[in-house]
């Protein structure tokens, strides 16, 4: 395994990236020289890196760093707000479309990303609902096609067994863990090319975050998966690439591996053990 | 630049058949949005057309009636005799019939509206808002005939008792009962004022030591002044433009009104009047409705705009 | 006590009296806020009451059967009721989906532009018109302009154009209300806002678009100022025609098309005449009117509370 990356070497002065990767194994998309202003602020800076495809890829960094940011940019989840500009490409493969360009629909790419919030927000509908209203969405009706996928969807979120008596009931009727496996079964109803996964556990208890830990490295060999999260460890358990982000930037990007015992960048270093954030 | 390579497609993709959404449904999708979209507009865009119809319709009709009256005899005329022989048609005689109404029903409403807004805004507990509040909607609820007849059949004989000379038909009862009608707009709308104001401000007065009368007059109703204002104008409008009760209660004798105890036309009784009578639609006095109406409607634009002014003021400022 | 004055040149300040006086005060106008309260509360009581005691021994079979008549007891409120209940029904078919939709524009399609501001204002404006005004309209445009007539149709029009912006106001507070989290849930599935408000956001503000219908409902029926406006008969002593009929296509429009008279107005013309048997006949229609205005704002209070609590 050689590690083929080379970081995003940035002075946080001047704002010329320089980027150069050896891509190690299939890429399904390539973030490449991203930033994205809020109004006047800019948010992300030069942003570059590759999402591998059908790996986890983890965004971590203190507070503020942009990291959410980012991710939201990937499914133009911005452009539900007025004000905010794109600059720069994300390509996404094999289709070769820069997902942030202003001639994309963003609906098409939400067609093909799928996100699950941070805070888990199922529809006030029943289960079954839920996890089918991807599908209605895109025009899919047939009924025995959509049983299918609902029954494939909950079993791949791990919830088929816990709910498969009830999914005519309402989903607000399942515990907080169960909801937000519930909105991942969701996503993945469509199934869809890619999974963004925005800090989904910074809302649940132990147990329940073990359980969706172990749910996504269940799924990473089928589904590419960009997370965010706050928790270091996380990254470190679950994901193959992690990057570090610090104020807009991207600091450093690696294998989850190198990144945690031989980080290149000072503050790399000093975010890993303890120093800020 | 190094090559990139795609895996098959995964399990989950290939044994359930196509997933994405066919163009032909995007397409659909696309073309229904844009139909829906269009009769929404239309829907709103309603509203513009029947402020321009109102207008319009005013505006035409009274520019009608001016072709044969002049302007300077309508605002200066002190009778408004359309249907006699020599008709005359001073506006002014309509106009003090409904600001005397106008001017008793906020007397009645203006105190008593701020003493209750302040009562529940900064007094009451929760209980007894969640009870208060539903009953001043219930108030606002009933229709305006009944209040007519509340005002004719049971204040009016009550308070002759105590006026010996209130006439039947008379100002004082309709400007009261109005009054009362009035009451739960000018307390929604100042309520509502009053707590916009951040409680950190409130919590400033207290920790100075000021009682909870002293915080409300000294902090609560200055920083909701905009609001406040506005629910009187809001309250004014609607006194105004009220018809029923002066219709029933007020009797139709267009005379300046300077006595309160005596009745009078107000520019909306004058309005049923016509309505209700034999007039020819091509008449005079016929037309003299849609300029009472102008003048009607002038007013109650005025109040209106500067209440929405007004409040927009405030909501910005917290 | 007084407090010690050093020197801060402010002299001896009296804490205790300053106390009592500023809690006599706080407690004289609680005192005063409840004695306001109490009024309102008593004058709305005494108008039930007065109503009731007026009009509700004349309230019976007959009274609710017969027609207008010249002779004080033999008058009813047959062609009233009849006609409230066909003008409401098409004043609800017109205001509840244009309201609606006009709510769903300008909250959820509107740009921020001009043209946007302009249609905002123009809602909020003709939530402030006087209710005599849009009976001078309907004369102008539909009675005279388009010679519909003084017929079912444009009364209930003319409510329509009346309880308009409460509809609005009431679906865009509903839509308002509901939560981010959905419409990114819904957004980020890849729906289109058609889809997002036709199978998300209408649902959710169901409860309280029907809390604004029943509010504009109630506020129509109360309406005479500009029914009486159009030009409405008032002693009508027939029924329009009814919609159902014995022969295809089994119902008909025709009642659209008929002159009518509504409860207010009935009210108001018994009012209006000196016998006094006229006016306990008012009374009576009064009661009738109080009860369903009461009985609906009621039921609009109730959703909304129980919206309230659904949301704690």
């Amino acid at each position: 395994m050689n590690i083929a990356e080379r970081s995003v070497i940035m002075d946080s002065m001047t704002q010329a990236p320089i980027t150069d990767f050896e891509i190690d194994g299939p890429v399904r998309a390539r973030v490449e020289n991203l930033s994205f202003f809020y109004g006047e602020k800019q948010a992300l800076i030069n942003v570059s890196f590759p999402i591998h495809d059908r790996k986890v890829t983890a965004l971590i960094g203190p507070s503020g760093c942009g990291k959410s940011t980012l991710l939201r940019a990937i499914n133009r989840m911005h452009d539900l707000y007025p004000g905010n500009r794109y600059q720069g490409q994300v390509i996404l493969f094999p289709e070769e479309i820069n997902i942030v360009g202003p001639e994309v629909d963003p609906m098409l790419i939400r067609l093909k990303i799928g996100m699950v919030f941070q805070k888990p927000n199922p529809f006030p509908k029943s289960i079954y609902d839920n996890v089918a209203a991807g599908l209605w969405v895109r025009g899919i009706r047939k009924k025995s096609l959509v049983d299918d996928r609902v029954t494939q969807a909950l079993k791949q979120a791990a919830l088929w067994d816990e709910v498969k008596d009830r999914l005519r009931t309402s989903a607000y009727g399942l515990s907080g863990g169960q909801q937000q496996r519930l909105c991942i079964a969701r996503a993945l109803a469509p199934a869809p090319e890619m999974l963004l996964l925005d800090e989904p556990t910074s809302a649940l208890d132990p147990i329940a975050t073990a359980r969706i830990e172990e749910l996504i490295m269940e799924l990473a060999p089928t589904v590419t998966i960009v997370i965010v999260t706050h928790n270091m460890q996380q990254a470190a358990r679950i994901s193959n690439y992690t990057a570090f982000m610090h104020l807009g930037q991207m600091v450093e990007f690696d294998q989850t591996a190198a990144i945690f015992t031989s980080p290149k960048e000072r503050r790399t270093q000093d975010y890993i053990t303890g120093r800020f954030g | 630049m190094a090559t990139v390579e795609l895996a098959q497609a995964s399990a989950t993709r290939t044994s359930y058949g196509r997933l994405v959404a066919s163009d032909r449904f995007l397409k659909r999708r696309a073309i229904t949005a844009r139909i829906v979209s269009f009769f929404l507009f239309l829907a709103a865009a309603l509203s513009v057309f029947i402020t321009a119809a109102i207008v319009y319709i005013l505006v035409y009709d009274s520019v009608l009636f001016f072709k044969e009256v002049s302007i300077v005899d309508f605002l200066t005329d002190t009778e408004w005799t359309p249907v006699f022989e020599k008709p005359k048609f001073g506006i002014i005689t309509l106009v003090s019939g409904t600001l005397m109404t106008t001017f008793i029903g906020l007397l009645v409403a203006v105190p008593a509206g701020t003493i209750l807004s302040i009562y529940l805004s900064e007094y009451a507990g929760h209980t007894t808002r969640e009870i208060v509040k539903p009953i001043l909607e219930l108030l606002a609820g009933v229709p305006t005939v009944a209040f007519g007849y509340f005002a004719l059949f049971f204040l009016t004989p009550i308070f002759q008792i105590f006026i010996p000379n209130l006439s039947g038909f008379n100002l004082l009862v309709p400007g009261i009962v109005i009054g009362v009608m009035i009451l739960p707009y000018i307390v929604s709308v100042a309520e509502d004022a009053m707590r916009a104001v951040p409680d950190s401000l409130r919590e400033g007065a207290f920790a100075l030591g000021f009682t909870r009368f002293q915080t409300a007059a000294r902090v609560v109703i200055p920083g909701a002044f905009s609001g406040v204002t506005a629910a009187y104008l809001l309250g004014m409008s609607r006194a105004v433009g009220e018809t029923m009760v002066v219709a029933i209660a007020a009797g139709q004798q267009a005379t300046i009104a300077i006595n309160p105890l005596e009745g009078a036309a107000t520019i909306t009784a004058y309005i049923v009047q016509i309505s209700l009578g034999d007039v020819p639609h091509n008449s005079l006095a016929y037309l003299t409705i849609f300029v009472a109406g102008l003048t009607l409607f002038l007013m109650t634009l005025v109040f209106n705009l500067i209440a929405f002014w007004l409040r927009k003021k405030y909501r910005e400022v917290y | 006590m007084s407090t010690d004055d050093t020197d801060t040149g402010i002299g001896k300040i009296d804490e205790q009296a300053l106390v009592a006086k500023a809690n006599r005060q706080d407690f004289r106008f609680a005192i005063l806020g409840f004695v306001v309260l109490v009024v309102a509360m008593v004058t709305l009581l005494a108008l039930v009451l007065d109503f009731m005691i007026d009009g509700v021994p004349r309230i019976d079979a007959d009274f609710l059967l017969n027609y207008p008549s010249r002779r004080p007891e033999r008058a009813g409120i047959l062609s009233a009721w009849v006609g409230t209940t066909l003008v409401m029904l098409t004043t609800a078919a017109l205001a509840v989906p244009i309201g609606v939709a006009a709510g769903i524009y300008l909250e959820e399609y509107a740009p921020k532009n001009w043209l946007t501001d302009i249609i905002e204002i123009n809602v909020t404006n003709l939530a402030g018109v006087p209710s005599i005004i849009y009976g001078l309209l309907a004369l102008g445009l539909f009675v005279q302009t388009l010679r519909l007539g003084q017929t079912v149709l444009v009364a209930g029009m003319t409510l329509a154009l009346l309880i308009l912006p409460i509809i609005i106001v009431a679906t865009r507070e509903a839509l308002r209300s509901i939560p981010l989290e959905i419409r990114e849930a819904a957004y980020g599935l890849g729906a289109d806002k058609w889809q997002v408000v036709s199978m998300y956001l209408l649902p959710a503000a169901r409860p309280g678009i029907l809390t604004g219908a029943i509010v504009g409902m109630s506020r129509a029926i109360g309406e005479t100022a500009p029914i009486i406006t159009i030009g409405a008969l008032t002693f009508i002593a027939f029924l329009p025609p009814p919609p159902v009929q014995s022969t295809f296509p089994f119902i008909n429009f025709e009642w659209l098309n008929s002159p009518f008279t509504v409860m207010p107005i009935q009210m108001f013309n018994w009012i209006s005449r000196p016998q006094a048997g006229f006016h306990v006949a008012a009374a009576a229609t009064g009661v009738i009117l109080l009860a369903m205005t009461l009985l609906m704002n009621g039921l609009a209070i109730y959703i909304r509370y129980r919206i309230r609590r659904g949301m704690k």
